[in-house]
């Protein structure tokens, strides 16, 4: 934090940061991922910041949501201290390093899942001050029968918290995932206008969503840093590899 | 009338009106001997009758542990550090301190949200942004504020644990070695305790004098804060 803390909005860095938001089951991770695909054909420094930081903070994430020990609270703290930390090291050295950073969901998912637990709408927001405001941040826009189609077809069993099942809508969990998301929806749809999020719409297909995000991104990447050798993290690795 | 009031917004689904213990805040630099005041308080007030929770930072069920660990590995920047002080915080007083209050308890706490404060504000973080972070805590009934000067500070530490890596703010890259950083280091946190006095209307005691002189001070003033009723 040496030199002072810039708060969201005034950061000013080389690099672009493209985020995508939406409910489990949009379809905004493949669109990202065929992003990503595109922005390293065309030879930009392309850096993927995952949804996973520290491990400490990771550990206590974990454990908590095992043990069922969080408050809408702590729920928020914790989350917000992990962003913090990806922030820190994820996201602001690849800006000043001129790279395209990419983030598969960013502040505004805990806005709107801290906000339906019953946090302060205000709070959260003052919260996340420090965040970086993303260059475009696209929201992926389905309604929660397409949403939910896709994610109780094949998939994995839908965790505790994911379902929402602290807030105590419904003890069937499938019935309570689909309440929580609609609450969810709610709230993202109030942030479009709020934050500028760029809604797509979801309900079409694969290749003409990407098609959009694609012309979106490219208008906003005038001036960024292109590499013709290899992907900086490519050249990493190879470096690695010579000092053996 | 609620006796007990947030800072700024408040912790969702909490009736203030039930709250009607007691939350005395213990505050000041490494070394001043808040918890032996601490301890010296509980076993005081045990024996007058009353009951007590005694807490501090990094004893949370939920985050204690791994804030200690990641002190020790130095790898987490300075915003990440604050929130996870405050996710501490956070557990201690839905868990246990809210809790406590609720029943009547007599809650003493060493360090509270000033300590994080002061801490993350000679960090570089934003003021204005911590005070709305920590808008979740809870006012305390009184915050008793130990002071010494640097100089006698310097001894204390010293004569115990000598110079620690946080302690000396030697992240902050300040001075040559421990000396010079914990100096300046604790000469900046002084100054911002001594701006929050009147902000948050600590109680400032001197705490250079023997352990049986502060505590007989210190004791006076929670035994005024204890009897004090209905406000």
């Amino acid at each position: 934090m040496a030199g002072g803390m810039k708060m969201y909005g005034k950061h000013r860095f080389p690099g672009r940061l493209f985020i995508v938001e939406g409910i489990d089951g949009s379809g905004k991770s493949t669109q990202l991922l065929l992003l990503k695909k595109w922005l390293e054909s065309e030879g930009y420094v392309v850096y993927f910041s995952e949804w996973n930081s520290s491990p400490l903070v990771q550990d206590v994430t974990k454990r908590g949501k095992k043990k069922k020990m969080f408050t809408p609270m702590t729920f928020s703290l914790i989350h917000a201290t992990d962003f913090a930390d990806r922030t820190e090291h994820h996201i602001i050295p690849p800006l000043k390093a001129g790279a395209v950073v990419l983030a598969d969901r960013y502040i505004y998912t805990a806005f709107a899942r801290d906000v339906v637990r019953g946090v302060s709408p205000k709070w959260v927001r003052d919260l996340y001050a420090f965040a970086v405001k993303p260059t475009v941040a696209f929201y992926f826009r389905t309604p929660l029968n397409v949403a939910m189609k896709r994610i109780l077809g094949g998939r994995d069993a839908i965790k505790y918290y994911e379902a929402g099942m602290d807030l105590g809508l419904s003890d069937d969990i499938e019935q309570s995932f689909g309440l929580f998301q609609g609450r969810i929806i709610e709230e993202y749809e109030k942030m479009v206008a709020e934050f500028g999020l760029v809604a797509i719409d979801a309900t079409r297909s694969i290749e003409e969503q990407q098609a959009d995000v694609r012309r979106i991104v490219s208008e906003a990447l005038a001036g960024t840093k292109k590499t013709k050798v290899r992907r900086w993290l490519d050249l990493a690795s190879l470096a690695k590899r010579s000092q053996k | 009338m609620a006796r007990f009031s947030f800072f700024g917004e408040a912790l969702p689904e909490i009736d203030l009106e039930e709250l009607k213990g007691k939350l005395i805040v213990l505050e000041g630099t490494d070394g001043v001997g808040r918890s032996t005041h601490i301890g010296l308080l509980k076993q005081w007030l045990e024996n007058h009758g009353h009951a007590v929770l005694d807490t501090g930072m990094t004893r949370s069920a939920l985050a204690g542990k791994r804030l200690k660990q990641a002190k020790e590995g130095h790898t987490l920047g300075g915003i990440t550090m604050s929130l996870f002080y405050a996710t501490d915080l956070a557990d201690r007083l839905e868990n246990e301190i809210i809790p406590a209050l609720r029943a009547g308890f007599i809650v003493l706490t060493d360090r509270y949200i000033y300590s994080l404060m002061a801490r993350a504000i000679v960090r570089g973080a934003d003021p204005e942004w911590l005070r709305e972070v920590y808008g979740f805590a809870l006012k305390p009934d009184a915050i008793f504020y130990l002071r010494v000067g640097i100089d006698e500070l310097v001894t204390r530490v010293l004569q115990s644990t000598g110079f620690e890596y946080w302690e000396s703010g030697m992240d902050l890259h300040m001075g040559e070695d421990m000396y010079e950083s914990f100096v300046r280091y604790q000469k900046w946190l002084l100054a911002e305790f001594d701006k929050m006095v009147e902000v948050y209307g600590f109680q400032p005691i001197d705490a250079s004098g023997s352990v049986e002189e502060v505590f007989n001070e210190l004791r006076d003033r929670v035994d005024a804060v204890v009897a004090r009723n209905g406000d």
